[in-house]
């Protein structure tokens, strides 16, 4: 299958990412020749093979549900590009 | 004392044991290398002031009983460390300073070493040649116009050109065994889970994996010893007991059993790879390993499992990146959704965006059984290759890479040719394996090649011995001509 602009669009709109209308192109081109050299996969019968979906032989530990660490606000916030006292802010998004 | 960058960790930590060199000197004599090497563009942060005053606090009350005594280290900049900018090679984090220390680099610190400075690398660590980064591109040592591998560029340049004296990488789908294979040095990735993802930028989750970056095998497995280990802030940490690498390693490789996949001749392989696979093989029966041929038939299969598998889990990984709670925002936009679209459009870099576009379609609705579940199916036949092989075999050799250092601007503009330099580490990563990048030879223009020897999951000794005989033997030597200095 090949992927037109269109759908290349759709998919940045996914992603969140504005898509430079002078480099669509480019990109299109890109992909396409990123998906006909995955499409190679398409020879292989996997009808009768279970997906791996984890690596390691054990299954993903458990804990007891407790609060390990705490009270740490200004870090978390430290990084913020945009934030007032106690939160981030973002653009307006109500009215 | 004036070569001491020159040498080995294990030789350096021997000079700092017996007093031969204070932890000062050390670090003094690798900040001067660093001045004298910026034509390469291996940092992207140096931490000086901070390594001297570890180094002075180490001499007034040394303890020698750690692995990493006293000594300076770089590290990839795709490790948090606390206070110290962390960038993932990429505008998104140019300004994110963590406030928390990675588990792999606290261990190391907690080895007695301390940090010298962070190391460029592609963006996110999508790419092989180190071309991607933000930060401009590295240089590798061995010649001005040579790449010097990717993602961990920065890493095997600045171990190369004597600017630290063992480093760290990541190796997602050859990190960390393809530079060390174009830069003539060991390069390690260890078996998925034994070394903390905890505090690493995340790139593909089920893939990525730290490990070390050396001179030496004996160093490599100093440095793997330092830095692995359970953690409990990952979940997909391996709860084991601790191994003396270093301790335990032997040159007696009789009698193990050598498997040679043939699926690893590709079609247009240079003649130097080739001859370099058959000098490998004959070191390995001198010293009494037993030579077997293998399968792997769905080799071929590998990086096309890789390009969904790896896009998909990044493409979920970087929808972090959205401006809000830390590294760069657009100031362009009206609304919410398209402050995020600028953000992460002027953010990040083309292939990183190549790339969550790719894991965004293959796991869009009415595509992900056509894509995704199927690279997962795939994944399962290259592991139960691996599987299969391993009840007949020790270990695995192959080439690392199927060519030397290439020219950078060579392969920019074909991401499909940039991506085929991982065909022979790819598979690893898939199946979640251990596997060893050794400097084994140069091409005829004078540039290394690397071997490449693939364990059994948590196999990582019998790699790291088999490797230790071979260097015995392969009399492999870097010597590099000091050119940017």
């Amino acid at each position: 299958m090949s992927l037109d602009k269109e759908k290349i669009k759709h998919v940045a709109k996914l992603a969140r990412i504005s898509v430079d209308e002078a480099k669509v192109d480019s990109l299109t081109k890109d992909l396409n020749s990123i998906f006909k050299f995955i499409e190679q996969l398409n020879e292989l019968n996997t009808d009768k093979v279970e997906p791996l979906t984890s690596i390691l032989n054990q299954s993903l530990r458990s804990r007891t549900d407790e609060i390990s660490d705490g009270k740490i606000r200004e870090k978390i916030l430290k990084n913020s590009p945009k934030k007032n006292e106690e939160f981030f802010v973002v653009p307006k998004v109500v009215e | 004392m004036s070569n001491i960058t020159n040498q080995s960790l294990s030789e350096i930590l021997e000079s700092i044991k017996s007093k031969k060199i204070s932890s000062l000197e050390l670090t003094q004599a690798y900040i001067k290398n660093i001045e004298n090497a910026k034509k390469l563009n291996a940092f992207v942060t140096t931490t000086f002031d901070q390594a001297l005053e570890n180094a002075k606090k180490f001499d007034n009350k040394p303890n020698n009983e750690q692995l990493l005594s006293g000594v300076p280290l770089a590290v990839k900049d795709l490790f948090c460390t606390e206070n110290v900018k962390t960038t993932a090679g990429s505008n998104i984090l140019n300004n994110f300073v963590p406030s928390y220390e990675s588990t792999v680099t606290k261990n190391l610190w907690n080895n007695g070493a301390f940090l010298l400075g962070k190391l460029n690398c592609d963006e996110f660590a999508m790419g092989s040649s180190n071309e991607t980064s933000f930060f401009g591109n590295v240089i590798n040592p061995i010649g001005d116009h040579l790449v010097p591998g990717g993602s961990s560029g920065g890493s095997s340049s600045a171990l190369a050109a004597d600017l630290t004296p063992a480093t760290i990488g990541t190796d997602t789908g050859g990190s960390i065994r393809q530079p060390a294979s174009f830069t003539g040095t060991v390069g390690l990735k260890p078996t998925y889970g034994l070394c903390s993802r905890w505090g690493i930028v995340a790139f593909a989750s089920s893939l990525d994996q730290a490990g070390p970056m050396t001179k030496t095998v004996n160093d490599c497995s100093i440095m793997l010893e330092a830095m692995s280990g359970f953690d409990e802030k990952d979940s997909t940490s391996i709860n084991k007991k601790k191994e003396s690498y270093s301790k335990n390693l032997k040159d007696n490789i009789k009698g193990l059993k050598i498997g040679i996949p043939k699926e690893y001749r590709i079609d247009n392989m240079p003649k130097e790879i080739d001859e370099l696979w058959e000098k490998g093989k004959k070191i390995l029966k001198d010293l009494g390993a037993q030579l077997i041929d293998i399968s792997l038939p769905h080799t071929k299969y590998a990086l096309p499992t890789y390009y969904i598998v790896a896009p998909a889990e990044a493409s979920s990984n970087l929808a972090r990146y959205d401006g809000v709670r830390y590294g760069y925002r657009s100031q362009k936009g009206k609304d919410l959704i398209e402050m995020y679209e600028n953000t992460r459009s002027e953010g990040f870099g083309d292939e990183v965006k190549r790339r969550i576009l790719i894991g965004t379609y293959v796991l869009s609705s009415g595509y992900y059984d056509a894509y995704y579940l199927k690279a997962q199916k795939v994944r399962q036949l290259i592991k139960k290759d691996f599987d299969d092989s391993f009840t007949k075999v020790d270990a695995i050799l192959t080439p690392s890479t199927p060519s030397s250092a290439f020219k950078i601007g060579e392969k920019t503009n074909d991401p499909v040719s940039m991506y085929l330099n991982d065909i022979f580490t790819v598979p690893v990563n898939l199946a979640g394996l251990p596997a060893l990048s050794l400097p084994a030879g140069l091409d005829k223009q004078g540039y290394p090649l690397g071997l490449q020897l693939i364990g059994k999951a948590l196999d990582e000794q019998k790699i790291l011995n088999i490797g230790y005989a071979f260097e015995k033997n392969c009399g492999y030597k870097n010597e590099i001509k000091k050119w940017w200095s």
